[in-house]
């Protein structure tokens, strides 16, 4: 992508570059205590706003990162744009096609099927008791995209070589295998259906440091040969840079900041974004200090009001406290930050 | 007690080796490693899931899980052996003299407890102190690791702290008798990036204060290159290379640190592919002769196959690998 083209966002056709647009998304989860507690303790209900107003678009064949600290609601994001979520609020339109709509349930299953998830933990994600070819075939069957067994078969047998594993291994379990394999196995299994839009939930943060970057270097390749577009979610700065065209930044269910990757890292603007930037640790020894982020993130259930950061911003003021900021263009990047719109921070 | 010379190491570890007697045969998860700490040193041990970093830390401090046991080697602590104690006396050096903070501050604080009762429970059992001192301590302690409004927190629960402050408080249990060495396996994985620096430099801070040695075990080489004074790299059981921060991570010299370092992805590098290693570390029952990592070392030759490298000194670092026996550096030398 070049720079030119994050500033023309608005003057270019709706559905010709852009695959999935978010708009406003929302989930809340209610984790009130049963009615009768809630009569006898006089407390009212509790509502975990885990996705508040969210929007940003995924262009395709771009890998759209989103990041964050532990519970700012990334992995909700991804289980509300693959389904696994119903959206409280807000839309989430995929390749043109509104996904919330009333009576679209069978689009919405033929839109799904676009789509699969790769999720963090390849030991929980794969059945132990199935052998990894019928593991791999389960959404070729599901998707009916072949019915002969030879084909299905040879199918297996193709995308385990596409991954980086033998024919051969289809035969086996999966504890037969390390982490990284088993993680080039979700990859296959997410390659059977045909997707053209990856979901990665922390694909590898359950790896070693070796074995992350040949699945990185994997996802990257799958993505050239077969035109992919990945949402990759990762608390991993680093990774997030490698992999990604465009960023997101998250805190507390709000998306604070997004823009083109390089533009988010070199001109950081969000006060957030900067910390987080300056609490990666230091691999170069060039003896830069890390500045710890002062505090920690918040409760979700009682957010603080306004701007959620702004109990930890270095730069609040009165305003950051009552008013919510919105996400604004400036300088190619999207952020909601008062500061930034006020010029007391550039 | 016999007199410690003023230069003698705080900890030594000599030829350690760490067996498991299974019905098909023994397993070598630890073999033939040495290291040793100074007062006030940050040791970092690093290595992939298995290369024996943890089962090291865990041999240190005699909380071997059977039936893992040390088949051979030593351990010195302040010039006194401590692997052979009987199971009581250890008990007493563990917690006094060593303490260790553990990757999941969760499952390392007892949730049916309170913070005050479990640090007061430690600081008496190690220090000769009456209960209401003790939980003077405790409260000093908390304030020391950073916990705000200390002696109110003091009676809360495990799970009324979140995840940054539970792991100061397992720090602040470890810190309770003023230990000489801290062992902290993974103390920050658990943790996302900006609480993990706060960690850091509380570890790094209470270190030089008190002059206690830490062995900081982890797989993060971030972690390491901002805590550690020295690193040793551990594969299949065995340090690969061990020197100071800057030259392992700088100057890495065994292929395997080197491709560890490559793998990483760097903020402001634009490469398109990562530098992998092939392969994955060989299971313990497959630990193939001669240098463990040949099936997956780019300078693999015939030494490499049959011989194990010993450490050996190289520049400020010691490595084992054969590319620098004598013979292959005058043959480079030559060239």
């Amino acid at each position: 992508m070049t720079d030119t083209a994050v500033t023309t966002t608005d003057a270019r056709p709706a559905d010709a570059r852009t695959l999935v647009k978010v708009d406003d998304l929302a989930r809340y989860f209610d984790v009130s205590p049963p009615l009768l507690n809630r009569l006898i303790e006089r407390t009212g209900r509790a509502v975990v706003r885990a996705v508040d107003g969210v929007s940003f678009e995924i262009g395709r064949g771009e890998t759209f990162s989103l990041v964050g600290e532990s519970g700012c609601g990334k992995s909700t994001v991804a289980r509300l744009i693959v389904g696994l979520y119903r959206p409280t609020d807000g839309s989430i339109v995929f390749d043109g096609v509104d996904m919330g709509q009333p009576g679209a349930r069978s689009f919405r299953q033929g839109v799904q099927s676009r789509m699969q998830m790769i999720f963090q933990d390849p030991y929980a994600s794969l059945n132990p008791r199935w052998r990894v070819t019928n593991i791999i075939a389960e959404p070729i069957h599901a998707r009916r995209l072949l019915t002969d067994k030879a084909e299905v078969n040879r199918r297996v047998g193709e995308l385990l070589t596409q991954v980086g594993l033998s024919p051969k291994d289809g035969e086996k379990y999966p504890h037969e295998f390390s982490g990284g394999q088993r993680q080039r196995i979700s990859i296959a299994r997410a390659l059977a259906g045909e997707p053209e839009f990856l979901i990665c939930d922390e694909p590898t943060s359950a790896l070693d440091v070796s074995v992350q970057s040949q699945i990185l270097n994997l996802m990257k390749e799958l993505q050239r040969s077969f035109n992919l577009t990945y949402l990759f979610i990762s608390h991993d700065l680093a990774v997030v840079y490698h992999v990604s065209t465009t960023v997101g930044v998250m805190y507390l269910g709000r998306l604070v900041e997004w823009a083109e990757t390089k533009t988010l890292f070199n001109r950081p603007k969000h006060p957030y974004t900067r910390m987080l930037l300056d609490a990666i640790p230091d691999l170069e020894m060039t003896g830069r200090q890390r500045v710890p982020v002062a505090g920690e993130v918040p409760s979700p259930i009682n957010p603080p009001s306004g701007c959620p950061f702004h109990p930890r911003c270095p730069h609040a003021n009165a305003r950051c406290a009552a008013e919510r900021p919105v996400l604004r263009v400036f300088d190619d990047t999207h952020v909601a930050c008062h500061a930034v719109e006020e010029g007391r921070l550039s | 007690m016999i007199v410690v010379p003023a230069n003698q190491p705080l900890l030594e570890v000599k030829n350690l080796r760490i067996e498991f007697p299974t019905r098909r045969g023994t397993l070598v998860a630890v073999n033939d490693v040495s290291l040793h700490i100074d007062p006030g040193e940050v040791l970092g041990v690093v290595g992939e899931s298995g290369a024996g970093k943890s089962l090291t830390g865990a041999a240190i401090i005699g909380l071997l899980e059977p039936p893992g046991r040390i088949a051979e080697g030593q351990i010195m602590l302040e010039g006194r052996r401590i692997d052979d104690l009987p199971y009581e006396e250890m008990r007493r050096i563990r917690g006094r003299r060593i303490g260790a903070i553990f990757q999941d501050p969760l499952t390392s604080l007892n949730p049916l407890y309170t913070v005050s009762r479990q640090l007061v429970e430690t600081i008496m059992t190690h220090l000769p102190l009456s209960e209401k001192e003790a939980r003077a301590r405790a409260i000093e302690l908390l304030q020391e690791v950073g916990i705000p409004s200390a002696e109110e927190r003091v009676d809360h629960y495990p799970h009324q702290f979140s995840g940054g402050m539970r792991q100061r408080v397992v720090i602040a249990l470890a810190l309770c008798a003023e230990p000489r060495l801290i062992i902290a396996d993974e103390p920050t994985t658990a943790l996302d990036v900006s609480i993990q620096a706060q960690i850091i430099s509380l570890l790094k801070r209470l270190c030089k204060e008190h002059q206690t040695a830490v062995m900081l075990v982890t797989h993060d080489m971030g972690v390491i290159a901002e805590a550690a004074d020295r690193v040793a790299v551990m594969y299949s059981g065995r340090i690969a290379e061990i020197g100071p921060v800057r030259e392992v991570v700088l100057n890495a010299k065994h292929p395997y640190t080197h491709g560890l370092m490559g793998s990483i992805p760097h903020i402001g590098h634009d490469v398109d592919e990562l530098t992998q290693i092939q392969g994955a570390m060989p299971r313990l029952t497959e630990i193939p002769a001669g240098c463990a990592f040949n099936p997956r070392c780019p300078k693999v030759f015939d030494r490499c196959y049959h011989d194990r490298p010993d450490l050996q000194p190289v520049e400020a670092s010691e490595v084992a690998c054969h590319l620098y026996d004598a013979e292959e550096r005058r043959a480079a030398a030559g060239d």
